[in-house]
């Protein structure tokens, strides 16, 4: 790992998500997926500058809103099913809900954010949805 | 066409077959521009026309090869023959149209062939050297950026897009950005393409200043950035001429000084903010929530010191610097009787011996109307600062309040509740271990509560056992409440018969009996209701709130039970005054006669002020009874902080070593930073001080002092030995909830204040109204002696009845009509809500039926076209490749997934066009407007070469 003689090299996952800023995310790996280009959490400088930028206080709504969409889709096909739903809902809550509150929790959010009505949530529904939201700016940023 | 007789047996083949030849058309549209501007450049210059012609095969074959590489399609290599074949007939169709283009565009053709040239040597060499992908990226999105220009500018002027593509593209490689600097002189362009370069520039300065907002990877944005600077500087200087651009160079410049002084100084403006990185700090560790507190602490704080500024300055200073010295008369000296012990520290610290006669206290003000050489109105100002106090307040918590619903007046409605709960409740602030699993925790039951509520299955399996406790519940708190108020109504009536007695004979315990009642009242009732509500059964947040509610009652009660009984007190000190003022005049007389009689011609007897028998004055024994509550409030903070945090922590942290169970999981656990207890706290310590601050000036400096001290305090505390809350309520919905109990004990607060200002008259012997009738006398006296006599006049007449009541009636009428104003606004809002709403459904619907009718369309279309002849089948071509193109650079992925219906159906603007497009913002969507079809297209249609143009404005219709 010698950045000065060699900058395109990159840093593991494993290192990324044990940092103090993200050790306690439940997104954790997700979050460095989706900003790493391979898509498997190696992240270059330049990424990892692009993490923390998007994750910034004054990085814009929209942006955000961008970054977050990735975050929360597992499967990385560019739509909010219900598996990713799901996947979400259990990091969230450390697999305490039972598999039916789960359901039905994840039924709630795609018949609330839904628009087209294609029963998964696409960018549009997703940005949609969390422009409202109160909190989504307070509590998607991390301070370094 | 091919797409249709594809067969999946075959498809792969075909695919490739189709994507190759969606490939040329593109590339016939590119060479048919650079052949078009190569024409011109061959009638002006007939010399070079051998050479450029030469030139021309192998070019188009290398810019041809990098096209490929982008749409990742290499298998077929081109020849330039073909190339060549198609060249002319493009060029006897284009060179009519673009003829009257030449004049202007000069020079700039000039050096756009040079620039090319120079770009192809460069990229040629580069390019098969280490065809990286990054690199590709960032032709990518140069492409775009060009698009995007060209598209806005098409429609003002065709030649703006030469100006504005040909220097990004040379601009692209920094190699032949010499070869440029000598072609480009700003004194050979005309006026229309400096407007054009300008137009340029101003592009990339927005361009610029949006780059933070792009979603593009930081390396991108560094290119994108530092060639948009270069390109900025280098061709701002070149606008304007002679002493106009001189003057240009010296406009930009000083902009950007401008805005790197701004930005300084909004950097400075952020390192002033006190204890700012202090409360980053506990957000960080303890969430958004006990943030609030000291956030709100700071916010009391401010107000604090401006109210304190005010008695300050306006009160203390002048009486103090310009009014009589201490000594000089009666109410400013301590009596004869109280001079041994006037300087004790028990004294002192109970606010009396010297403490109680200075300017920390309303008896030490003098009644002299001017003080000092600037004739300064005492007795106004002390009055004028009093009243100011209060309306400042007001003011500034009810605009608080107003921006605070401002803010969450927006995201009010409740549509989205699960899908906030799901993507925006984790925190990601939180790095603490402990915190994020109390976030979980929280997370985890706000969900159940969620479903809960969502389910609606209210089991009452006994509503009646329920009902039944709640009641009782309220029944219990109510005697809490009454036995509270009660106890504390003893103790101060049996301070007063202490303070009868004379305090000196009592014990400590019995001195400061009320204040230490109350101060235990404050820390155990609230625990007390906490065990109570666990009867109720209530809802948490619903519960929370009760307990809130009833803790303010209490507090409230207290205050109020306290204030009856100084009110009590005050009308015994009154009674003392009276038979006070009935001795001291006889004993003046006593006095005068006592002289007149010995001796006429003797001299006058001087008596020594702190002999003077004097009244009790109860305004200073408010003001003092107010300071004491104030010390033994903040010490009772400070020592169960101390106690109750510190030592607790302290000693579950190292018994734990050697105890029989885990005392840091069990039982004693660590404290947690109580948010509501604080603010409560808070607040109400608030209200006393405006409360006392009239009889007391000393009272926001003191305050300042205990928030000054409070806020390092508690967050050394919260650091230290606090646990993060398991019940976390949200910080940014109970604000308004905090400020409105703000307002309620400020306007409380002030009514005994105005009570007592209003219907008691002032002490005869002490403080600046003494000798007046009423306090608010110092106006009218203002008013007759220092103001005209019409002044007064007009003043009399306008406070008369007959003119203020309309008045107060005018205020109602417009208080009322502005109420309903507001709230047939606040519905007006409801219904746009809901009518944007309902559009942007309808918009999706339409936006979905008319890409599936394209979709037809197309297809139908393409069936049409099969039959037709080769060049239709080209430009129809055209389309498709522009489609591939944003497919293979997008959608890699999602292609891999949907292959099979997408080599199916290849039609633009399809619902699967659309997504993919989105989430990758910005550069999708430029490709996504050209993409996304008109409906009513047909390859058949004789089509220009730049299918974008027309194409973007049918979008908008839909």
């Amino acid at each position: 790992m010698d950045y000065t003689n060699d900058p395109e090299c990159k840093i593991p996952p494993a290192l990324i998500v044990n940092m103090p800023e993200l050790k306690e995310n439940p997104f954790r790996n997700r979050i460095v997926e989706s900003f790493s280009e391979d898509g498997q959490g190696n992240l270059s400088f330049n990424e990892f500058v692009d993490m923390f930028s998007v994750l910034s206080e004054t990085a814009p709504r929209e942006l955000k809103a961008i970054y977050a969409f990735k975050i929360y889709d597992y499967n990385v096909d560019n739509y909010l099913c219900k598996e990713d739903l799901e996947k979400t809902l259990n990091k969230l809550t450390k697999e305490e809900l039972t598999p039916e509150e789960v359901e039905l929790v994840c039924e709630k959010t795609i018949e609330e954010a839904d628009l087209d009505g294609d029963n998964k949530l696409s960018f549009a529904d997703f940005e949609n949805m969390i422009t409202r939201a109160p909190d989504f700016l307070s509590t998607f940023h991390i301070r370094i | 066409t091919q797409c249709l007789c594809a067969t999946t047996g075959v498809e792969d083949e075909a695919a490739t077959f189709q994507q190759e030849h969606r490939h040329t058309g593109r590339r016939r549209d590119n060479d048919r521009e650079k052949k078009r501007k190569n024409e011109r450049r061959r009638k002006r210059r007939a010399s070079k026309a051998e050479e450029a012609g030469d030139e021309l095969p192998e070019r188009s074959e290398k810019t041809d090869k990098s096209r490929r590489r982008r749409a990742k399609t290499d298998q077929e290599p081109k020849t330039g023959v073909k190339e060549d074949g198609e060249q002319f007939k493009v060029k006897s169709e284009k060179a009519a149209k673009s003829r009257k283009d030449v004049k202007n565009e000069k020079n700039k053709k000039a050096e756009q062939e040079e620039a090319e040239a120079g770009e192809r040597n460069a990229k040629g060499k580069k390019r098969r050297e280490s065809a990286q992908k990054d690199e590709k990226e960032v032709k990518q999105e140069k492409v775009a950026v060009n698009k995007k220009a060209q598209k806005v500018k098409k429609k003002k002027h065709k030649e703006v897009v030469e100006t504005s593509s040909e220097p990004e593209t040379s601009e692209a490689d920094g190699d032949e950005e010499d070869d440029e600097e000598k072609e480009v002189r700003p004194e050979t362009l005309s006026a229309e393409e400096l407007e054009m370069l300008k137009e340029a520039v101003d592009e990339r300065k927005k361009l610029i200043q949006s780059l933070r907002g792009k979603p593009w990877p930081m390396k991108k944005k560094l290119v994108t950035l530092r060639e948009s600077q270069k390109f900025v500087e280098k061709y701002e200087g070149a606008l304007g001429k002679g002493k106009g651009r001189k003057f240009y160079a010296y406009k930009v410049m000083m902009t950007k000084k401008w805005m790197k002084f701004q930005r300084d100084f909004e950097n400075f403006k952020t390192a002033c903010i006190p204890w700012e990185m202090k409360i980053k700090e506990i957000e960080s560790h303890f969430g958004s929530s006990v943030a609030s507190y000291f956030i709100f602490l700071r916010w009391m704080y401010g107000i604090n010191l401006i109210l304190f500024g005010l008695t300050f300055g306006l009160v203390m200073v002048p009486e103090a610097l310009m009014g009589r010295p201490y000594g000089s008369i009666p109410r400013k000296t301590v009596p004869r009787a109280e001079e041994a012990s006037a300087m004790d520290f028990a004294v002192l610290w109970d606010f009396g011996g010297y403490a109680q006669y200075s300017v920390l206290f309303y008896g030490y003000y003098n009644n002299q109307r001017a003080v000092g050489w600037l004739k300064f109105r005492m007795p106004l100002s002390y009055f004028l600062v009093g009243v100011g106090t209060v309306a400042y307040s007001y003011m500034v918590v009810i605009r608080t309040m107003a921006r605070n619903a401002n803010e969450s007046g927006v995201g009010d409605d409740n549509s989205f509740n699960f899908s906030w709960k799901m993507f925006t409740s984790w925190d990601y602030l939180i790095g603490n271990p402990e915190t994020a699993d109390n976030k979980f925790a929280s997370i985890t039951t706000s969900f159940k509560e969620a479903i809960l509520e969502e389910q609606e299955s209210h089991k009452d399996d006994n509503i009646h056992l329920t009902r039944f406790l709640r009641v009782l519940a309220n029944f219990l708190v109510l005697c809490c409440l009454a036995g509270s108020g009660y106890l504390i109504y003893f103790v101060v009536r049996r301070s007063q018969k202490f303070a009868i007695d004379g305090l000196e004979n009592h014990t400590w315990w019995e001195r400061n009996e009320v204040n230490m009642v109350m101060s235990l009242l404050g820390m155990f009732c609230p625990m007390l209701f906490d065990v109570i509500s666990a009867l109720e059964n209530y809802h948490p947040r619903v519960a929370l709130q009760w307990q809130l509610g009833r803790i303010f009652a209490l507090f409230l009660g207290n205050l109020y039970t306290f204030i009856i009984a100084l009110m009590d007190e005050i009308n015994l000190k009154r009674d003392e005054e009276k038979i006070v003022k009935f001795n001291i005049s006889t004993w003046e007389a006593g006095l005068f006669n006592g002289t007149l009689w010995e001796n006429s011609t003797a001299p006058p007897v001087t008596i020594q002020p702190a002999d003077v028998p004097r009244g009790p004055c109860w305004e200073t024994m408010v003001g003092q009874e107010f300071v004491r509550l104030i010390i033994s409030d903040t010490m009772t903070t400070y020592i169960t902080l101390l106690i109750g945090d510190f030592l607790r922590a302290v000693l579950v942290r190292f018994l734990n070593y050697c105890w029989c169970w885990d005392l840091e999981a069990g039982f004693p656990s660590y404290s947690e930073f109580d948010v509501s207890g604080n603010v409560l706290g808070l607040i109400f310590n608030q209200g006393m001080i405006w409360m006392g601050a009239f009889y007391a000036p000393c009272l926001p400096a003191l305050n300042v002092l205990r928030l000054h001290v409070s806020m390092y305090l508690q967050c050394w505390a919260v650091m230290c030995c606090n646990v993060p809350q398991e019940r976390v309520f949200k910080a940014s919905g109970s604000n308004n909830f905090y400020m409105a109990m703000l307002l309620v004990i400020l306007f409380l607060s002030t009514l005994p204040a105005i009570y007592t200002i209003v219907t008691i008259p002032p002490s005869f012997d002490c403080g600046p109204f003494s000798g007046k009738k009423r306090m608010f006398d110092v106006i009218q006296e203002t008013l007759e002696s220092d103001f005209p006599a019409w002044f007064s006049r007009v003043f009399s007449y306008a406070s008369n009845p007959g003119l203020v009541l309309p008045f107060i009636l005018l205020m109602v009428l417009a208080i009322y009509y502005l109420q309903s104003t507001s709230k047939s606004y606040r519905e007006a809002n409801v219904e746009l809500k809901k009518k944007l709403q309902m559009q942007n459904e309808e918009n999706k619907k339409k936006s979905k039926r008319a890409a599936l009718k394209a979709q037809l369309d197309l297809e139908e279309a393409r069936k049409a076209a099969s039959q037709n002849t080769e060049q239709q089948k080209n430009n129809s071509g055209s389309l498709q490749d522009l489609e591939v193109d944003e497919e293979e650079k997008h959608c890699t992925s999602h292609r891999m997934r949907h292959g099979k219906n997408e080599r199916d159906h290849p039609s633009p603007g399809g619902d699967k066009d659309h997504q993919p497009a989105a989430t990758r913002a910005p550069v999708p969507r430029t490709y996504h407007h050209d993409v996304r079809g008109p409906p009513g297209y047909l390859p058949g249609f004789p089509r220009q070469s730049e299918p974008r143009m027309s194409r973007a404005p049918s979008l908008q219709r839909h």
